[in-house]
């Protein structure tokens, strides 16, 4: 019988297993923010144990509110920056340097095909889109981690997807991933590893790989993950091409990360998603999704592009393709995250911030901020906010307010028309 | 090890999420005891009120129980607040393993036993205490009581008598 690649993963970095269904494995990263990482610092202080296993695999960004509003914020952002310095964590992303951790730590090359990741942030299974098993994990599985390069985890059931066809114009890897959650349901996946793979998934590039992968979480799966192939040695190419003489060198070692063909699955699901629309979500839960055509004309009073699931360059240069020459309703406000300072920097050179100002959106700085409503775009009680993040939990960017998930370019036509749009009323 | 006996809070919806359990607007603070006054603060559920809370030990509830973010703060609201034990149809991955990372109990039961607890002991005065050595539950209001079995995995059983996991994985690796 052959292997998924979660358990080669696991064959490779299992240290013991001191119980039944119980895989103790060795960590190539932990990543660290400075909100689920200060207690795990004073935790570990308080019991005389504030070491790190190895500096060089610890990761450090201050990201979810950046720059710091008020003096606790200030305080997590103080524990997170005296820790990295007093134990020599040089991959560390302050102020200035810092983005979003699911779309920075990936852009400087510090995920690799079967790797093991951890971090104290449930979209941790964004990483998975490198071939690596990436887990979001609690505050003690962090400080674990942290203290001594090991995680838990049970057996790795994994759930297959083949996604055959062409996406359609319009339609991008968020309405797909929208799509395999509603059939999935907000717990479809739980304790389970889903694969994305097919021609869809071939043709894809890490950023639409990233967001497909990104929302894993939301059908309840512990790391969402794509096989390595030629565009994921593309993307590494700048960090590894001291290790391999070629890329094909490169995408040899990487093959080995890629499941067997006869490895044994929870469920297969196969779908030809030509005819897939674009997608948004309705109510309180991610599987609560209908497409876009059904829920046009849903007024909105905040449209939010950003975020570890659609702020990378690829989704801003969607918006801005959208937003061109034109300008948002008088009825919406609009804001824009670019993920990373490097995403910044390119949608400035390429005209792209300059398309977002002139149509009226609100440029920040990149952080997480909006996304669960902890600064930068928190709703008012009663407000809706068209958003191309990953939750639309009642309250979640503001008490009292709806969150409507959709891909950057539904969240650009939708900002135009101050209301639900079909992006493609602007691709005649 | 921590306390598993006492009062149960019934909480009748499936899919409650950590954002309800503790909205991130409190996930600047830097001990677990400030998190206290905030406990399931933006809980959509028809009937509750926060007073719910005071002097319960125990949350009952259906499916996909603290789905969504990471956050470990879900399960120290629940501790400062007295609640040890949480009994559902079944759980989140990260928040399960978080609740016995810091030595408590998120107990699975089958649907048919979580809706005859619903049915018999919901809106009564009801009691559980966690039988740990025997893996039951003992179930009491003012009227009837009994014993339920549950299973519990040998490193979770092993992770509640150790108090969690940094002190276990201290001692081990």
């Amino acid at each position: 019988m052959g292997k998924t690649i979660a358990e080669k993963i696991f064959d490779a970095h299992r240290v013991n297993m001191p119980f039944p269904d119980t895989h103790v494995l060795k960590l190539d990263r932990v990543f660290c923010h400075e909100i689920t990482t200060p207690i795990a610092i004073t935790d570990l202080m308080a019991r005389g144990m504030d070491r790190v296993f190895d500096p060089t695999k610890i990761k450090a960004v201050i990201d979810h509110v950046t720059p710091a509003k008020d003096s606790k914020t200030a305080e997590q952002g103080k524990i997170l920056r005296d820790w990295a310095k007093r134990h020599g964590i040089k991959d560390f992303f302050d102020i200035g340097r810092n983005g979003v951790c699911h779309a920075i730590f990936p852009e400087k090359g510090f995920v690799r095909p079967g790797y093991t990741v951890i971090m104290g942030d449930s979209h941790t299974c964004t990483h998975g889109a490198f071939g690596a098993f990436a887990a979001g994990v609690g505050t003690t599985d962090l400080e674990v981690g942290i203290l001594k390069g090991v995680c838990a985890f049970h057996f790795p059931k994994t759930i297959k997807f083949v996604l055959n066809g062409t996406l359609r114009p319009g339609v991008y890897a968020k309405d797909l991933i929208l799509f395999i959650i509603k059939e999935l349901t907000v717990n479809g996946a739980t304790n389970m590893v889903i694969e994305f793979t097919g021609p869809v998934v071939d043709a894809m590039s890490m950023e639409s790989r990233m967001t497909l992968c990104n929302m894993a979480i939301e059908a309840g799966g512990t790391c969402g993950i794509c096989y390595p192939d030629m565009t994921t040695v593309e993307y590494l190419w700048e960090f590894i091409k001291d290790e391999f003489n070629t890329k094909e060198d490169a995408l040899t070692e990487y093959s080995k990360w890629i499941s067997d063909a006869d490895a044994s699955y929870e469920k297969v699901y196969e779908y030809d998603v030509t005819n897939l629309e674009p997608m948004v979500t309705f109510g309180y839960k991610p599987d609560q999704v209908k497409t876009v055509n059904d829920m046009s004309d849903t007024k909105i009073d905040q449209v939010y592009i950003g975020s570890c699931t659609n702020g990378r360059i690829e989704d801003l240069r969607i918006a801005a393709s959208i937003l061109k020459d034109k300008k948002i309703s008088d009825e919406v406000r609009a804001i824009v995250s670019p993920a990373t300072p490097d995403i910044y920097s390119m949608a400035l050179k390429e005209g792209i911030i300059e398309i977002f100002q002139n149509a009226g959106f609100c440029v920040t700085n990149p952080t997480c901020g909006a996304c669960l409503g902890m600064s930068n775009g928190v709703l008012a009680n009663g407000e809706a906010c068209a958003s191309t993040t990953n939750r639309n939990f009642n309250g979640r960017m503001g008490k009292g307010g709806t969150v409507h998930l959709m891909s950057p370019a539904t969240a650009a036509a939708s900002a135009l028309e101050g209301k639900i749009t079909n992006s493609q009323l602007y691709k005649a | 090890m921590k306390e598993f006996s006492g009062k149960v809070l019934f909480l009748d919806r499936s899919d409650i999420n950590t954002d309800e359990i503790i909205p991130a607007r409190y996930l600047t603070e830097i001990t677990k005891e400030a998190l206290k006054p905030y406990l399931l603060e933006d809980l959509t559920l028809g009937g509750f009120s926060n007073e719910d809370i005071k002097d319960k030990a125990v949350i009952l509830t259906r499916a996909n129980f603290g789905c969504g973010s990471s956050r470990e703060h879900a399960p120290w609201a629940l501790e400062v607040n007295g609640i040890n034990v949480v009994i559902a149809e079944s759980y989140a991955r990260i928040f399960r393993q978080n609740m016995y990372n810091c030595g408590m109990f998120a107990i699975e039961l089958p649907t048919d036993k979580i809706q005859y607890l619903f049915e018999n002991y919901a809106g009564k005065d009801t009691s559980i205490t966690i039988d740990i050595d025997n893996n039951k539950i003992i179930v009491t209001s003012s009227d009837q009581s009994e014993e339920i079995n549950f299973k519990v995995g040998e490193f979770d059983k092993t992770l509640v008598k150790e108090g969690g996991w940094v002190g276990y994985a201290d001692k081990n690796y």
